[in-house]
């Protein structure tokens, strides 16, 4: 199996709340995997585990054949495992242009030295990440706005901002939370189009998503969460006509 | 709308000339006027401005409350005039040491404590500050309340400073180091990183930031530059003992920092220069001075919360915004009082 990131048994309480139940689910490298489900379902906690801002209570998480279920959120991101948050959590009062240089910290050297001296070298290493911030603004759609504090950015654009920030790591795999919530359907499309564009570069990319309509178009693989549980996981059709689903995630709802 | 924001980066060109004309200024002033008294006032405000510049890198970039700054100034001070008191050392070689010793008190303190919360922090760096003044002023080998005097004046090379200007020159020297030094972190990944903490803790994990290590390192920073400036400070006074480096004195660099506006190095300046400035400007008041800087400290906090000169900028449609907003809230308090009666 070349699983780029594999969840094995997962199970996270919260008090009496089961969040997960033995979620068990692979991502093989190159995939474009959405992670479907009604609200409460788990999908941000199933995140949280595999970031580190969670521990689960049992199972076990595998990224590139490496077990990471207990590294601390800064060791995954060392990794090469990249995210953004449901409830965007950008640096307010930074510039656009900060948020993403901070989302490069991995990629600059540090040495005290030349930096209270200015070597040219590191100079040279801050200009080019600087360049590379641009072509990342850019890339989300928010060129020419990288003097803007984050905070003074409208909402849509604060989750293009997260995304920047995230890509400017070179991520293997990106985890997106719920990364068109909110935001109108132009901007929908918009974002639609930077994540299909980021996964043909070849990043593996993980996606929390309401819209299945979206979900459907952009997918490789589907799985669905329900009450903690992995209900199906498997080609876009089939799952958006699995009787399981229609009863757990649009049956419901209708009631 | 969104064009009117500057980058930290912009409101340095920006302020380039001002800088310019500022500097210029402060490095021929003590000659044209020849007054000592200004010249200490003014040699307080650099200290201050120091301490202020050091104190910037904990609370003002990674954004943690430190209510105990006075500490590392003290320890500096007395590690400089034990050495060179005692040991006879020149003043200029017991840098390194007193550096040495503050770092070392920042690793002691941080290294536990830096996993706390800002609130909780507060009160262990305050605790930190009172057992430091405690220690110097208890201890026989360090002078007890009377602390160390006949600290010897400094020297570099052939010259060796006595006079009030010679050491308002020594601070300038300094004020101008630490701006370097602020602006240089600020704008490296050390700075980013720095930044992304105070802005938001658990999402610089995400960044890949080791959040813990990251606040240590400015704990250090600030140790440093406490130190150098306790250094200096005693050969500037021949004498110092423990009531310089108490809670008061933790508080005016705090009061510094936060006036001016947390994180901003323009503000860190203004910010020491009003705290100093104002009480001696209004000694005419004599006992109200204090009521009136308490005043004027309020209308700063409600005027304008992000400090005096923020970070992002001076940006002074905000404080026509804040003005009108307080002067509705003033004016809505005012007529219910009236209306009251
Ligand atoms: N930090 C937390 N503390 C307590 N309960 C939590 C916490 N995080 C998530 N939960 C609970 O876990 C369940 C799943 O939540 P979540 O993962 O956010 O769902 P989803 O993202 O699918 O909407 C919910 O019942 C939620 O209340
Ligand atoms: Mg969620």
């Amino acid at each position: 199996m070349n699983a780029l990131l594999a969840a094995e048994g997962l199970s996270l309480h919260f008090g009496g709340v089961a969040a997960l139940s033995d979620v068990t689910l692979e991502v093989p490298e190159g995939s474009l995997l959405a992670v479907i489900g009604p609200n409460g379902a788990g999908k941000t906690s199933f995140f949280n585990c595999l970031t580190g801002y969670y521990r689960p209570n049992r199972g076990s998480v595998r990224f590139a054949g490496r077990d990471i279920t207990r590294l601390p959120p800064d060791q995954v991101a060392a990794l090469g495992i990249r995210r953004t948050f449901q409830n965007v959590r950008l640096f307010p009062r930074l510039t656009s242009r900060e948020n993403v240089l901070a989302g490069a910290h991995l990629r600059a050297t540090s040495n005290l030295v030349a930096m209270l001296l200015g070597t040219p070298a590191l100079r040279r290493q801050e200009r080019l990440l600087a360049e590379e911030a641009e072509h990342w603004l850019a890339y989300v759609g928010l060129a020419g706005r990288g003097d803007v504090l984050a905070a003074d950015l409208p909402y849509g654009m604060r989750k293009r901002l997260e995304m920047a920030r995230a890509l400017i790591a070179h991520p293997r795999l990106l985890l997106l939370d719920e990364p068109a919530a909110g935001v109108s359907s132009v901007e929908r499309e918009e974002l639609a189009d930077v994540v299909r564009r980021t996964w043909e570069s070849g990043v593996t990319v993980v996606m929390i998503e309401h819209d299945v309509e979206l979900v459907m178009r952009l997918a490789s693989t589907v799985a669905v969460l329900d009450r903690g549980r992995l209900l199906v996981q498997g080609p876009p059709e089939p799952v958006r006509q699995d009787p399981r689903v229609i009863e757990a995630y649009l049956g419901r709802r209708q009631r | 709308m969104l064009h009117h924001k500057a980058s930290p980066v912009r409101s340095w060109r920006a302020a380039a000339p001002g800088a310019a004309v500022a500097l210029a200024g402060a490095a021929v002033f003590p000659l044209a006027l020849g007054s000592t008294y200004v010249t200490s006032v003014a040699m307080q405000v650099e200290i201050l401005m120091c301490l202020a510049l050091g104190l910037n890198f904990v609370v003002g970039y990674a954004g943690m409350l430190d209510l105990g700054f006075a500490a590392f100034f003290a320890i500096g001070s007395y590690t400089s005039g034990l050495l060179a008191v005692d040991a006879h050392w020149p003043v200029l070689a017991t840098l390194p040491v007193a550096v040495a010793a503050s770092l070392l008190g920042a690793v002691f303190i941080g290294t536990p404590t830096l996993r706390l919360r800002s609130d909780y922090l507060a009160v262990v760096t305050l605790g930190f500050g009172e057992i430091i003044q405690n220690i110097v002023n208890n201890l026989n080998q360090t002078g007890g309340p009377e602390g160390i005097y006949g600290i010897p004046p400094l020297s570099v090379g052939p010259l060796t400073i006595t006079s009030t200007t010679g050491y308002y020159y020594v601070f300038f020297v300094l004020v101008v180091l630490f701006v370097a030094v602020s602006y240089r972190a600020r704008r490296s990944r050390l700075g980013r990183a720095w930044l992304a903490i105070r802005e938001d803790e658990d999402t610089a994990y995400a960044m890949g930031i080791k959040v813990r290590r990251y606040k240590l390192y400015a704990y250090m920073a600030g140790s440093v530059l406490g130190a150098v400036t306790g250094t200096f400070y005693g050969s500037a006074f021949v004498a110092i003992a423990p009531p310089s480096f108490g809670f008061n004195e933790s508080l005016l660099v705090v009061m510094a920092v936060s006036m001016g506006g947390m994180g901003s190095i323009w503000g860190a300046l203004l910010g020491a220069g009003a705290v100093v400035a104002f009480p001696e400007v209004f000694r005419q008041f004599a006992q109200a001075r204090l009521l009136v800087f308490g005043v004027a400290l309020v209308l700063v906090m409600v005027l304008r919360p992000q400090g005096i000169w923020p970070e992002e900028g001076l940006r002074l449609g905000r404080l026509k915004q804040s003005a009108r907003r307080a002067t509705r809230q003033l004016t809505h308090w005012a007529s219910a009082r009236l209306g009251a009666r």
